[in-house]
């Protein structure tokens, strides 16, 4: 699908830049573009890494864990079918709790082990895997660190001061991927 | 409130190295190697953002970009959205570097504090990329009939886009 995107962007920027007579401005920027990339990166490497840094250190300080049992209670009433086993639950909230915090790589894996047990449960399971996807669609995360770090290299007078906006506009977003989702479960079958 | 917000990492820093140092998790061993596990993203984002930079680069250059914004700002404009975040927006739900590069070429073009700037900046951190979480989930379960998931989380990016615009322009329009 990105793919069909791509090749459909390059090929119509050729033919613009062709029939514009900015082939030349066109093929210099395409070099420029590409060289760029490495100096943004490695004036977002710093940022990243600390904030990868302060992961981590959250993560050995048991903090997951402790989001993921607060977490249960909510779970058991998003997810009732899938809940009611164990391991199940296990990894529904480690997918949760890693997401608010921010540690994609360790959400994801959390994530397939509660998306492959659900689909094993049957329809109702395969329906709650369905709302597992959207939420996890749907950004949790509570601190945005990697455009932070963005703005931060780019020179942001405060690069967090976008959080509160982040936060809001993620929990409405939130809110109608779950409001969508009962809606069309009713009416999709 | 912006003085608490700026203090976000250092305050973290410091509340997790204590509450680390009095539960005995060896506090330098952790940061460093979150540290390298930062390095090692890095390392697999670099490939991507050099081809998606120069990709957006040629976008911009051949006037294939202003005549899509151009196209895309009647609708966008009554819709209250900044038209030059289409290309992120289109971008979104396929690609995390490709939103990734978007988001970072407009902060750069437009500064990271311009309302263009900081739109971008919401609406990337207020979204996922969708169509590529949900084919690794489906496929992974071995479901094939994804039913209402993905008409449900397109919803959800739209509502995102819209209030991400909407809130960025009440506080900083």
């Amino acid at each position: 699908m990105f793919n069909i995107v791509l090749l459909i962007l390059l090929l119509f920027s050729l033919l613009n830049a062709l029939l514009t007579g900015r082939a030349s401005e066109a093929g210099a920027a395409v070099l420029e573009g590409a060289r760029s990339a490495t100096g943004f990166a490695l004036e977002l490497c710093g940022a990243l890494c600390l904030w990868s840094a302060i992961l981590e250190l959250a993560e050995r300080c048991g903090l997951t864990k402790r989001l993921a049992a607060a977490l249960r209670p909510l779970l058991r009433r998003l997810f009732p079918c899938s809940s009611r086993e164990a391991p199940l639950l296990e990894a529904l909230s480690e997918n949760l709790s890693a997401n608010l915090l921010g540690l994609g790589s360790a959400a994801t894996p959390a994530g397939i082990r509660a998306a492959r047990g659900m689909a094993g449960l049957g329809e109702a399971g395969v329906d709650e895997l369905r709302l597992l996807v959207v939420l996890n669609t749907a950004s949790l995360q509570l601190l945005p660190t990697t455009i932070a770090s963005v703005r931060s290299s780019l020179g942001a007078s405060s690069p967090f001061d976008i959080v509160p906006a982040v936060l809001l506009s993620s929990l409405l977003s939130v809110l109608a991927g779950l409001g969508a989702a009962k809606l069309l479960q009713r009416v999709w079958r | 409130m912006s003085e608490v917000l700026s203090l976000t990492p250092a305050l973290l820093l410091g509340a997790l190295s204590l509450w680390a140092f009095f539960h005995g998790v060896d506090l330098y061993g952790a940061l460093t190697e979150g540290a390298k596990k930062g390095l090692c993203l890095m390392a697999e984002l670099l490939p991507a953002l050099t081809v998606l930079f120069a990709v957006i680069a040629l976008l911009r250059a051949s006037g294939l970009l202003e005549l899509l914004e151009r196209m895309a700002a009647p609708l966008l404009r009554r819709l209250g959205v900044p038209e030059e975040t289409g290309l992120l927006m289109l971008l979104r739900p396929l690609s995390g570097s490709g939103a990734l590069s978007a988001a970072s070429e407009l902060i750069k073009t437009h500064g990271a504090d311009s309302l263009v700037g900081r739109t971008a900046a919401v609406m990337l951190g207020a979204s996922e990329t969708t169509l590529y979480v949900t084919a690794v989930y489906f496929s992974a379960a071995g479901v094939r009939d994804t039913r209402w998931a993905v008409p449900a989380a397109l919803c959800a990016d739209l509502v995102c886009f819209l209030s991400s615009a909407w809130i960025c322009r009440l506080l900083w329009g």
